[in-house]
């Protein structure tokens, strides 16, 4: 046992025990940041804060919610939004940030591929960062159903359609999963747990990983600089504050860190006050009701990319270039063969790549959302091919990128 | 300076995207149907002035309105209870005490000529199909049936309260209640369900209910739908447009068009957001507050983040 003396403070008393002086040196006055990062390397505390507001309005959310088939759509509708106080203000936080959760995730997933912020010793960084994605993306699903809408219905029905994959008939799989053979109770119950208990479990744990991914290579910067923090935490800590690359994480990059937030939170509460119906599909405002097909049947935005990626093919291809679309990403620290981390505009080709990926997936995005009819199906065709051919040729345009 | 441009094609690429699956894809899935301002082109304008003496005599001379419809104003009851009174027309017959208000009068005076013409029901009440219309087409008493339509419309004008005094509540359940219920106003289509002390007075009412919604479903081919959240499902420019001619959304549609005036289908819809979206006052209220704080807090992250920066660069 360590050597305790008689406390002099209540903080001495905490700090012989729990060490507290060490844990805010690591966490927060020695953690080193490069001093050229922009406002986008803020997106991951924009990310935990909204994170923040999804748990304790779905804590406030779960104490009226009833996942029961019959009355889950007026607990949300009728109890939430009418009986109880600020009830609707929780629940369009919930739904707002569900939504622009997915909107910062994918600016901070392409900022860390515009500055290569996967590379060399930071592939557990993006890994992570992609299990991440994978889990949210669960979360959100999961969580789409619980209203028990026209919506969260069908679009349930189709999601679960996928895993009869194709020609290789697997229907019992997808009984299995539904617990019935449609959408009903016993769906309902574990897309509940899934949504309130295990994956937000799972992404407080991957969200520990992926701070943990970041100790040893450090954070990128801007340029792509190799810094040595040790030295120049030393003539930071020497007082030679404006001479050193990297500065502390607390105070001096998390004072920038809440003024992003601050400004976030102005965007974000704006929507939940002026514009909550952006987020929240009107045909979801319809009871669920299995014999009644929606006129359209598509997911919510930060889906549709890999919708359409599924749609204009015949089944069986569609769900080849689907299952391709969902894993892909998570090898793009293996396909870049570029030695370079440096932003995307000094690479040469790879801006190109770049910026067509972006605009792929946007095109993607749209085509996703509207019918399938004509041009749009051809262009969803196109796009989806532009997508896979995009990633066939990464690891060629990386190849011949030479030493910037 | 940096900073701010990356800002704006963040910025851009998102608006483009928000374009791209809200409005663009909107437009797409949507057939978009611009108000008639409710001015019922098609039906013709009334050519005579009504007297509400002469009109008096006629809605309630015998075997007239009044052998269908109650008055409650005027003191004429229903003769039968909405129950049977669906299970022999196949709805509910509307009381006519502010008929005159919440229907636009050229509507009034065409419905009372040809109901299935002003209801725009004709494809379904043809000679081909052989359904008749329940309500009886009024072939006039003996005079100048232009006359006497004028007349019954002024009466109906003259005993309706007047425009200021008709509530939203009043106006969706004269216009929409009999065929639409709105469980989260507790509305059913016979009328508010009241609090009951026993549980067997209250299955009494709802078997009350379900017996008309069954003639209902049968008139109408399906029970129309409960109307609670329609102001979020529908939103108010497709209520406001599917009222005022359903077969241009619907085609076929066995939903009447309902004749209200411009003024009347707002206070419905008026209703229809007291019923999905109760907390639009407050949120505009609370709303103003937090944004207010808002950006004095973003002002003192600010001023924070340039004290903290002042020694590193």
């Amino acid at each position: 046992m360590a050597h305790f003396t008689k406390a002099t403070s209540v903080h001495d008393w905490v700090n012989q025990r729990l060490g507290i002086d060490t844990v805010r040196r690591v966490m927060a006055t020695e953690y080193w940041i490069p001093k050229n990062i922009n406002f986008l390397w803020a997106m991951g505390m924009v990310l935990a804060i909204t994170f923040a507001l999804l748990l304790v309005s779905g804590i406030f959310l779960l104490m009226y919610y009833q996942p029961n088939i019959h009355t889950a759509f007026d607990s949300v509708n009728y109890t939430i939004m009418r009986e109880v106080e600020f009830g609707w203000l929780w629940r369009h936080i919930h739904g707002v940030a569900a939504s622009v959760v997915f909107l910062v995730i994918y600016i901070h997933m392409f900022t860390g591929i515009y500055y290569g912020s996967y590379k060399k010793g930071r592939e557990m960084i993006w890994i992570s960062g992609m299990l991440l994605f994978v889990t949210f993306s669960a979360e959100a699903f999961s969580g789409y159903m619980l209203p028990w809408g026209q919506m969260s219905y069908w679009a349930g029905m189709v999601i679960t359609n996928i895993f009869s994959l194709g020609g290789l008939h697997a229907n019992g799989l997808v009984e299995w999963i539904r617990g019935d053979y449609v959408p009903a109770q016993a769906f309902l119950d574990r897309f509940f747990m899934l949504h309130v208990l295990l994956l937000p479990l799972a992404i407080i744990g991957l969200i520990g990983l992926h701070f943990g991914t970041l100790r040893i290579p450090h954070v990128n910067n801007q340029d792509g600089e190799e810094i040595d923090f040790e030295a120049e935490a030393k003539k930071y800590k020497s007082g030679n504050k404006a001479g050193s690359k990297v500065i502390a994480f607390a105070n001096d990059f998390m004072s920038k860190d809440m003024f992003v937030v601050s400004i976030f939170l102005i965007f974000f509460f704006y929507l939940v006050f002026y514009h909550y119906d952006f987020a929240m599909d009107p045909v979801n405002f319809d009871p669920a009701d299995g014999l009644k097909t929606p006129t359209h049947i598509y997911p919510e935005w930060y889906f549709l990319w890999s919708y359409e990626i599924l749609r204009p093919f015949s089944t069986n291809v569609g769900l080849m270039a689907f299952g391709f679309a969902q894993v892909i990403f998570f090898l793009l620290p293996f396909l870049d063969k570029s030695p370079n981390a440096v932003p995307a505009n000094r690479r040469g080709l790879f801006a190109v790549w770049f910026w067509a990926m972006l605009i792929d997936m946007i095109v993607l995005t749209a085509m996703g959302k509207v019918p399938p009819i004509e041009p749009y199906g051809t262009v969803g065709f196109f796009a989806a091919l532009t997508f896979i051919g995009l990633w066939i040729v990464l690891p060629i345009i990386t190849k011949l990128e030479k030493k910037a | 300076m940096k900073e701010l441009f990356i800002l704006a094609i963040v910025t851009v690429f998102t608006l483009v995207t928000y374009y791209l699956v809200e409005p663009f894809a909107h437009s797409k899935m949507h057939k978009h149907v611009e108000s008639e301002k409710f001015v019922y082109a098609d039906l013709p304008a009334l050519t005579k002035t009504g007297d509400a003496a002469r009109g008096k005599d006629l809605v309630m001379g015998a075997g007239a309105c009044t052998g269908c419809h109650s008055i409650k104003v005027a003191s004429v009851p229903a003769p039968m209870d909405p129950v049977a009174t669906a299970q022999t027309y196949g709805v509910d017959t509307p009381d006519l005490s502010n008929a005159g208000v919440i229907y636009d009068p050229k509507f009034l005076a065409a419905l009372i000529k040809n109901p299935a013409h002003a209801l725009m029901l004709e494809h379904k009440y043809n000679e081909s199909t052989g359904k008749v219309h329940p309500m009886a087409q009024f072939y006039g008493a003996g005079g100048d049936i232009d006359q006497e339509v004028a007349d019954m419309v002024a009466y109906l004008q003259s005993i309706a309260v007047k425009k200021e005094e008709l509530t939203p509540k009043m106006a969706f359940e004269t216009a929409c209640g009999r065929c639409h219920a709105m469980k989260y106003e507790k509305w059913t289509q016979i009328g508010e369900k009241p609090k009951f002390k026993h549980k067997k007075d209250e299955l009494a009412f709802d078997i009350q209910v379900l017996t008309y919604q069954d003639a209902l479903t049968k008139y109408m081919g399906k029970l129309p739908p409960d109307l609670s959240m329609y102001i979020r499902s529908r939103g108010e420019h497709y209520l406001s447009t599917f009222v005022e001619d359903p077969q241009n959304l619907l085609e076929g549609t066995a939903m009447p068009r309902v004749g209200v005036t411009a003024e009347a289908a707002e206070k419905v819809i008026e209703h229809l957001a007291d019923s999905g979206d109760t907390k639009r006052v407050e949120r505009a209220e609370v709303g103003k507050n937090v944004m207010f704080f808002l950006i004095i807090f973003a002002i003192f992250a600010y001023l924070w983040k340039r004290s903290v920066w002042r020694d590193l660069h």
